[in-house]
C-alpha cells in the first residue's frame, strides 16, 4: 500500500474543481487512475496524466468507460487506491462495473461531473444524475456513498473523505460534481489531510497464506442471500455514522432552501435577496441522505427545493418532510442554470 | 510402489462442474501443471470469465478474481500495472473474449500489456444453453441459429481472434491449440507454458486459443464432440502458431 504525500504547509492557490479533485487524488494516495475523454470532465483526466506520470503512479488512457472502470477493479483488488472520473453518459457505461464493484466490496473513488442528459444531452451543467447515483445506476441491492461538494475547496476536501471511506467500508465511493463545479477556478487552501488508510487483508498478490478470492459469484443455496445481509448490515451502519450536511440560519428561519452542489451556492444568494429569514440546509452526503437532520429543521416551515434537474433530491425531501403540501420545487434541466433572481420570484410567487 | 502420476499441487480436490466431455478441465489441469513446474503458485492471480469457466478459481490453488462478462483483460491490466511482481492471467471463453469483451482484447493486446491470455474456444455459449458464438462454424446449428450459420442471412463468418492480434504489435505471442488426443494436449501445455514464460520474461502480450469440445452444447458423444475438432474446427480454425 502507497501512502499519500502530505501536503506541504498551508497555502491558497487557485484552481479549477476538476483540477483539484485530481490534485486531493494524488495527495490522498491514489495509485491507479483510468479514464476515458469525455467533456466537461477532461481536464481531470489531462491533470492525472500528467501528475501520476510524475509520481511515478499508474495513468491508463482507456479504450471504453466500461474498460476504466474495470481496470479501478483490478487496482482495487491489488490493494491500491485507485480512481476513475466521467461526465453522466460516461457514468452510465461505468454501471455494470459499479455494480461488481458494491457486490465485490472492494473500495473505488468514482467522479461524475454530470452535464445535461438524458442520452448524449449537452456539455451544460446539471443535476440530473442524481437518482443514479443515490439510488442504485446498477444492477442489485447495493448503496454507493455520494459526496456532493459545493465549492472547488470542497472538491479538495471531499476528495480525501471519499478514498478514506471506501477502504473503511471497502465500498465504491462517488463524488457528484458538475461542469459549473468542475469547470470554474476558486482560491482554495491546502491543508494537511488526516488520512485513514486501512490494513487489506483481502488483495490478491499477497504471499504464504491461504489463497483470496475476489468473487460476488455465489451459487450454493442462500450463500447470496447471506452476503447481501452482510452488506446491508454495513449500509446501515454506514447511514448511521457518515451524515454529512450543513445548515445555515435553520432555527430563526421562517423558510428553509434544501439544494445541494451548485444549486447551493445560488439558492444562498438568493436567500440574501429576500425580506424573510431564509435557512440553508445543504446535504453534503447525498447517500445517505440527513433524512432526520432535515425533517427536524424543517419543522412546520415551507421548504423550496432547488435542483438542475426535473425533481430528483426532491423525493428524498419529501421522505424527510413527509407533508408534501408545505414543499416547493424550482428546478432548471438541459444543461441551463437558474440565476439568483429566478429564485426569489418563485419564492415570492409561493408567499 | 511410487506414483507416477498424481494431481498437481495447485489443482484443488473439487468435485468437477463440468459437463462429461468437455475441454476445460484439462485446460484447467495444464495450467495447475505449468504454475507448478514454474514455481510461480505465490505469485500467480488468475481471472476467470463470465462462462461455463465462471468457478474456475473453485479449481486452482492461486488468487483469482472474478470480471465482469468481456472485462477480464481490463481487470487484469488494474492487477498487472499494480502488481508487476505478480504473473496475471486471463482466463476466457469464445462469447467473453471474442464478443462481448472485443474491445478490451484488441486495447489489452494493442497495449502490449504483459499478460497471458488464454482463450478456449468451443464456438458456442456453452453456459447459457448454446447460443451462436463469434467463432460458431458455418452451417453449425446453435439455439440462435436453428437452421445453421448463414453469413447470407446476416449472421456473420468465424470471427479470427488470433490472426486479428497477430497484425499487432503489442502482440508477441499467439498459438492456437487443441485438446482432443495426447499429443495435441501436450502441444497445448507447451504453448500455454511458452506463453507463461513470456510474461516471467516480461516480452509482453501472449494469447493461446485452445480448440475444446463441448458435446453436451454440440449435441454429440464426446469422442465424436473430439473427433470433430480435428476433422470440422481446424479446417476453419487452423491449428499452430499465428505470430
Amino acid at each position: 500500500m502507497r501512502r499519500g504525500k502530505k501536503p506541504q504547509g498551508r497555502h491558497k492557490i487557485l484552481i479549477t474543481g476538476n483540477d483539484a479533485i485530481g490534485k486531493a487524488a494524488i495527495l490522498a494516495g491514489c495509485y491507479f487512475y483510468a479514464g476515458y475523454p469525455i467533456t466537461p470532465q477532461n481536464e481531470l483526466t489531462a491533470y492525472m496524466a500528467k501528475n501520476m506520470l510524475k509520481e511515478k503512479r499508474i495513468f491508463i488512457q482507456a479504450e471504453s468507460e466500461l474498460s476504466a472502470i474495470n481496470m479501478v477493479f483490478g487496482a482495487s483488488a491489488s490493494g491500491f487506491r485507485a480512481m476513475t472520473s466521467s461526465s453522466s453518459p460516461g457514468i452510465s457505461l461505468k454501471q455494470e462495473g459499479i455494480s461488481y464493484l458494491a457486490g465485490c466490496q472492494l473500495p473505488a473513488v468514482i467522479v461524475n461531473v454530470m452535464r445535461g442528459g438524458p442520452g448524449l444531452g449537452n456539455i451544460g451543467p446539471s443535476q440530473s444524475d442524481y437518482f443514479q447515483a443515490t439510488k442504485g445506476g446498477g444492477h442489485g441491492d447495493y448503496r454507493l456513498i455520494v459526496l456532493a461538494p459545493s465549492s472547488v475547496q470542497e472538491s479538495f476536501d471531499l476528495t480525501f473523505l471519499a478514498f478514506d471511506l471506501a477502504d473503511k467500508y471497502r465500498n465504491p465511493v462517488m463524488i457528484l460534481s458538475d461542469a459549473f463545479l468542475g469547470q470554474m477556478a476558486e482560491p482554495i487552501m491546502l491543508g494537511a489531510k488526516r488520512l485513514c488508510y486501512v490494513k487489506k487483508r483481502w488483495v490478491l498478490g499477497k504471499k504464504e497464506r491461504k489463497p483470496n478470492i475476489i468473487r460476488s459469484l455465489l451459487l450454493k443455496e442462500g450463500a447470496l442471500e447471506e452476503h447481501n445481509l452482510l452488506l446491508q448490515k454495513k449500509y446501515r451502519e454506514i447511514a448511521k455514522k457518515e451524515v454529512r450536511y450543513q445548515t445555515i440560519n435553520t432555527k430563526e428561519a421562517e423558510i428553509i432552501f434544501v439544494a445541494y452542489g451548485i444549486s447551493f451556492r445560488i439558492a444562498k444568494e438568493a436567500a440574501h435577496l429576500l425580506p424573510m429569514k431564509v435557512g440553508l440546509f445543504r446535504p453534503i452526503t447525498l447517500w445517505p441522505f440527513p433524512y432526520e437532520v432535515l425533517q427536524r429543521v424543517s419543522n412546520k416551515k415551507k421548504v423550496f427545493v432547488f435542483e438542475l434537474s426535473a425533481g430528483q433530491m426532491l423525493d428524498d425531501v419529501y421522505l424527510s418532510v413527509k407533508d408534501k403540501e408545505k414543499v416547493f420545487f424550482y428546478g432548471r434541466t438541459g444543461g441551463e442554470v437558474f440565476n439568483e433572481k429566478e429564485l426569489v420570484n418563485f419564492v415570492l410567487s409561493k408567499r | 510402489m511410487k506414483a507416477k502420476f498424481k494431481r498437481p499441487r495447485t489443482l484443488r480436490d473439487t468435485p468437477t462442474h463440468y459437463c462429461s466431455g468437455c475441454g476445460h478441465g484439462i485446460v484447467h489441469r495444464l495450467i495447475a501443471e505449468i504454475v507448478d513446474e514454474l514455481e510461480i503458485r505465490e505469485k500467480t492471480i488468475g481471472i476467470a470469465p463470465v462462462g461455463c469457466a465462471v468457478l474456475a478459481y473453485d479449481y486452482w490453488d492461486f488468487d483469482c478474481s472474478e470480471a465482469a462478462h468481456g472485462r477480464a483483460l481490463a481487470v487484469a491490466t488494474g492487477i498487472k500495472r499494480c502488481r508487476p511482481d505478480c504473473i496475471v492471467f486471463s482466463y476466457q471463453g469464445d462469447g467473453d473474449l471474442s464478443a462481448i469483451g472485443t474491445a478490451e482484447t484488441i486495447h489489452t493486446a494493442n497495449r502490449g500489456e504483459n499478460l497471458t491470455c488464454i482463450f478456449v474456444n468451443n464456438g458456442v455459449y456453452g453456459m447459457t444453453g448454446g447460443q451462436m458464438a463469434p467463432t460458431t462454424l458455418i452451417g453449425q446449428k446453435t439455439v440462435t441459429t436453428p437452421l445453421g450459420r448463414d453469413p447470407q442471412r446476416g449472421e456473420g463468418y468465424p470471427l479470427y481472434i488470433l490472426e486479428m492480434l497477430s497484425v499487432l504489435k503489442g502482440v508477441v505471442y499467439a498459438e492456437r491449440v487443441c485438446v482432443s488426443t495426447p499429443s495435441d494436449v501436450l502441444a497445448t501445455k507447451k504453448a500455454i507454458k511458452e506463453a507463461f514464460i513470456n510474461q516471467l520474461e516480461n516480452k509482453g502480450f501472449s494469447i493461446v486459443e485452445v480448440l475444446s469440445p463441448c458435446p453436451t452444447i454440440w449435441r454429440m458423444k464426446p469422442p465424436q464432440a473430439v473427433r470433430w475438432i480435428k476433422e470440422e474446427m481446424v479446417k476453419v480454425f487452423p491449428l499452430g502458431r499465428v505470430k
